[in-house]
């Protein structure tokens, strides 16, 4: 059971006690080089898993309505969106060597271009995934997919988990009890279609196989030819994000090809689950109480004064 | 406020969701809860060592600190039909099962303790009762800090080696306090109020000079406003007791009663600020972004974790200072690697950088 908490872990499903005979642990690999910024991922999820509006997220109102900043207008992902197009418009400096001269005249003087970055973001299922150890009902699971579940009939909504993620996903749904408000949600990658073979619907939807669905094993060495060809082919900025099981989570289920830091995607540079430090806590605050019931028992023990 | 400062977020956008935890609710039973804690240690041996007033008082307040504590965290639920599930598993990695594992036994016992000193029946019960209560106690004050350092809160997760011995101290200083508003000897309250004091105000300061990147969010706007507050209140608060002790007859039962309420008023503010020193910086991107882009640089450039902040490069009180060791934070963050089984190595973004400015509009 060793690297339970943090670090890397082959095998999570097996860590959290399924047979050995679970199916292999499956993921997501987001190419962002071929993202079109189309939404389909966006509109088969709500489709599919029968998502409610999302209504007025609960720290950030204004996402109910245009962003005024893009194309996206969907803002975050939260807990009636499990899949959100990222929309970045950059001025950079111009590339050094097109790799196609069209004969195209070049504004003078202008040593910049314009591109655009689209990627969809996802709950990242993670190895060691804080919402599933902070979560005090046994609400959240590891399936034995290897993805990370929250079970809606158990979840009270106390929350824990929402600033427990170092990514931001989960989040409490605002409105009736009919629509699971008060209860927490996030991507279920599916659950009800991987167990009948389905691929999850984003993965389905997308029309540029910028989504792509397999064992994770498969996805992380296609990752890697995928990075070298675009280093190949004149595009050294391309870097993988979450692929890597020495990584503060133990790497991502769901993983990423990048054109920029992560940052510029609103991703975290370089997250850590929380339970890392856990044992460091409890040993403090165990050393924090002993210090209090040393000092009311000295209090009371002290001489007459 | 956060100073501007170059770093790079989606149109502004946190990067974390801030806790969906109410104001008062989760503050209050951070306060209530270490009060709770520390009276129930206080009745306990007022009993055993025959102080009458302070036991009552003691009792009294451990239960209505537990049941406030109960009604607040229930109202919290998103779901409070099914409070209930809170008792389905016991769970060490989360703060919040063995929170609620220490509370609903502390909570019965106390109940138990507070019900026979009401009645007079049963007195042999009421005291195992009110030592089992006091068993639990210091649990119950300092179990809280785990359940906000347990997150990816910054200003709460950087701060999880000093929040246990802020919420310790603090916790004494109100339960401290609650007992010298009793009669009769109160002598043991006032040690506990004015030791308890000075660990609030020593284990604050070595926080607010520890947490690094996340000390803005301590020391500026409405937190930093509560901290001050909290740091008044229970500076005269522990002078107000130390008085009474020396000032004879009615005067000085005042002046305990005073340092009873300042003493509590500034463990509650502390417990609010630093509650919503987390918000702050949940808020706020660049308090994710900028410590985690720093140790990012520091393993591609080699440099020990955690020793460049870009965000303050012209204060000189902050911790980090960009491209200069600061010497305690890096036995922290030693510390930290020895935590939890050895630091992380490795380069997650890559180094295939192109020369883009990663220009975007704050939105």
């Amino acid at each position: 059971m060793g690297n339970s908490w943090y670090g890397p872990l082959a095998d999570p499903s097996g860590n959290a006690g399924y047979a050995a005979d679970h199916p292999p642990r499956v993921g997501f690999f987001t190419d962002t080089s071929v993202c079109i910024g189309c939404k389909a991922c966006e509109v088969a999820c709500k489709e599919w898993n029968a998502l409610p509006a999302d209504g007025p997220h609960h720290d950030q109102p204004d996402l109910l309505d245009l962003t005024a900043t893009s194309y996206d207008n969907t803002g975050a992902l939260g807990a009636s969106t499990y899949r959100h197009v990222a929309f970045i418009e950059q001025t950079r400096p111009r590339a050094a060597a097109a790799t196609v001269d069209l004969g195209m005249p070049l504004p003078a003087g202008d040593a910049t271009e314009v591109r655009w970055l689209m990627a969809s973001d996802v709950c990242k299922h993670c190895t060691h995934a804080a919402c599933l150890d902070v979560c005090p009902t046994g609400a959240l699971i590891r399936t034995e997919h290897g993805t990370v579940l929250v079970q809606d009939d158990i979840c009270n909504g106390c929350g824990y988990c929402i600033p427990a993620c170092p990514y931001g996903v989960i989040d409490q749904r605002k409105g009736s009890r009919e629509e699971g408000g008060g209860g927490a949600f996030k991507c279920t990658m599916c659950h009800d279609r991987l167990g009948a073979g389905l691929q999850p619907a984003c993965a389905t939807a997308c029309p540029t196989e910028s989504i792509q669905f397999g064992p994770l094993d498969e996805l992380r060495d296609r990752a890697a030819r995928r990075v070298e060809t675009l280093h190949r082919s004149g595009v050294p900025e391309a870097r993988l994000y979450g692929h890597d099981p020495d990584d503060g989570v133990g790497g991502d289920g769901a993983f990423f090809l990048l054109l920029d830091e992560p940052e510029v995607y609103g991703l975290p540079p370089d997250p850590v689950v929380t339970t890392r430090d856990l044992p460091s806590m409890w040993r403090h605050a165990a050393a924090a109480a002993l210090t209090v019931a040393a000092t009311v028992a000295a209090a009371f023990l002290g001489g007459r004064r | 406020m956060v100073p501007d400062a170059e770093f790079t977020s989606y149109y502004g956008r946190p990067i974390i969701k801030s806790p969906t935890w109410k104001v008062p609710d989760v503050p209050l039973y951070l306060y209530l809860g270490g009060a709770a804690g520390t009276s129930a240690c206080v009745g306990a041996l007022a009993d055993l060592t025959g102080r009458g007033p302070l036991r009552r008082w003691g009792r009294f307040a451990a239960l209505t600190g537990a049941l406030v504590s109960v009604g607040a965290l229930v109202h919290d639920l998103g779901r409070p039909r099914r409070f209930l599930h809170m008792l389905r598993v016991l769970k060490p990695t989360s703060p919040l099962s063995v929170g609620s594992w220490i509370l609903a036994p502390f909570g019965t016992l106390s109940g138990l303790a507070a019900a026979s000193e009401l009645t007079g029946i049963a007195p042999a019960v009421g005291r195992a009762a009110g030592i089992g209560a006091a068993a639990l106690g210091p649990a119950m004050s300092t179990y809280t800090a785990v359940l906000l350092a347990d997150t990816a809160v910054p200003a709460w997760h950087e701060a999880h080696r000093e929040l246990p011995f802020v919420f310790a101290g603090s916790a004494l200083a109100a339960g401290g306090g609650i007992g010298l508003a009793a009669t009769g000897d109160v002598r043991p309250a006032r040690r506990i109020a004015v030791a308890g004091a000075v660990l609030e105000l020593v284990a604050t300061a070595v926080l607010e000079r520890r947490v690094g990147f996340a000390r803005t969010a301590y020391t500026s706007g409405r937190p930093g406003r509560l901290l001050t507050l909290a740091r008044a209140a229970t500076l005269v608060g522990a002078a107000a007791a130390t008085a009474g002790g020396l000032v004879p007859g009615r005067r000085g039962r005042l002046l305990s009663r005073i340092a009873a309420g300042l003493l509590n008023g500034g463990a509650a503010a502390t417990r609010f600020g630093i509650f919503e020193a987390g918000i702050v910086t949940a808020r706020d991107p660049a308090y994710t972004v900028q410590p985690q882009r720093a140790r990012v640089e520091a393993r591609r450039d080699g440099v020990p974790v955690g020793m460049s902040d870009p965000m303050h490069p012209n204060d000189p009180h902050d911790g980090l200072q960009p491209h200069a060791l600061e010497p305690e934070r890096a036995e922290d963050v030693e510390a930290a690697e020895d935590d939890g089984n050895g630091g992380p190595a490795r380069n997650p973004g890559g180094d295939a950088t192109g020369a883009d400015p990663r220009q975007l509009d704050k939105g």
